[in-house]
């Protein structure tokens, strides 16, 4: 496996210059992401604490699949903030995907706050043995 | 400063406004971003009766979580697992940390440990701390002699 990386505790916010402007009050983030491939299928696995299945949202369209997870700041009854380290709002991301996926078979998955997109290949692009026959 | 004595009444009392207004500021808007120590970024949120500790900790499972509570000093210790993967798998891209993690913080009076209640939902870790009885502060009646 990959070197693993040490926990980061900030998160990275959206740059405005990057691209079209949100109607959307509040801030907006970039999550942390992780792409492995295995035999039969890519994985992206994105952090999106707060985010559950109702507010996350994705979409494929052409060769873009965009993830928006939709998170609304809850502020607990009778209290007010003496202290903050971090900030709450939606997440934003989006990845190209290559013709080798089966665009039809896309499947998500959350849990704990981390989304899990399992993009299997499609037949033709998954690997084939080929065996040698001696003459 | 020296030339405060200086001034007339009048730029006195423009420092003054300037004072009251820079605190106001300071004051409404508390979300002035920390950098935070360690991981996880927390967020403090206080009420009369306690604190509550809110943490991000995506991934991380409720039972990797570990809450103590010593004096007046918070301690989260807790893991978050890599994904369970063979030998062999290609990564495009990781961006994702893994590993063991500890943070403590002072609070800023002592709460009543029996009480700590816990929570944990999408991978935000929500942690109630009320404050202990004997240290909340007393109202002293006035009598009328």
């Amino acid at each position: 496996m990959a070197e693993t990386k040490v926990l980061e505790p900030q998160k990275e916010e959206i740059e405005i210059s990057e691209g079209t402007e949100r109607t959307r009050e509040g801030l907006c983030f970039i999550p942390r992401a992780d792409i492995y491939e295995l035999d039969d299928h890519l994985m992206i696995v994105a952090d999106v604490p707060g985010a559950d299945d109702k507010t996350v949202d994705i979409v494929l369209e052409k060769d873009v699949l965009t993830i928006n997870a939709l998170v609304d700041p809850v502020l607990p009854e009778g209290y007010s903030l003496a202290y903050a380290e971090y900030e709450v709002g939606d997440y934003t991301r989006s990845f190209k995907i290559s013709s080798e996926i089966d665009r039809e078979k896309i499947s998500a998955s959350i849990k704990n706050g981390v989304l899990r997109l399992r993009l299997p290949k499609a037949a033709a692009a998954k690997t084939r043995k080929i065996s040698v026959a001696t003459a | 400063m020296y030339r405060r004595y200086r001034s007339p009444y009048q730029l006195r009392e423009i420092d003054r406004l300037q004072q009251q207004m820079n605190r106001l500021y300071e004051t409404s808007t508390p979300s002035r971003l920390r950098q935070a120590g360690g991981y996880p970024a927390m967020n403090i949120w206080s009420s009369n009766d306690g604190l509550k500790v809110t943490a991000e900790v995506p991934g991380v499972h409720p039972e990797d979580i570990d809450i103590n509570v010593v004096g007046d000093t918070l301690t989260l210790t807790g893991e978050r697992r890599p994904d369970d993967l063979k030998e062999g798998v290609q990564y495009h891209r990781q961006e994702r940390g893994y590993g063991k993690f500890s943070r403590s913080i002072q609070l800023p009076y002592k709460v009543n440990i029996k009480k700590v209640e816990a929570t944990f939902a999408n991978g935000v870790l929500s942690v109630d701390l009320p404050r202990a009885d004997e240290d909340k502060p007393r109202k002293i009646v006035v009598k009328s002699a």
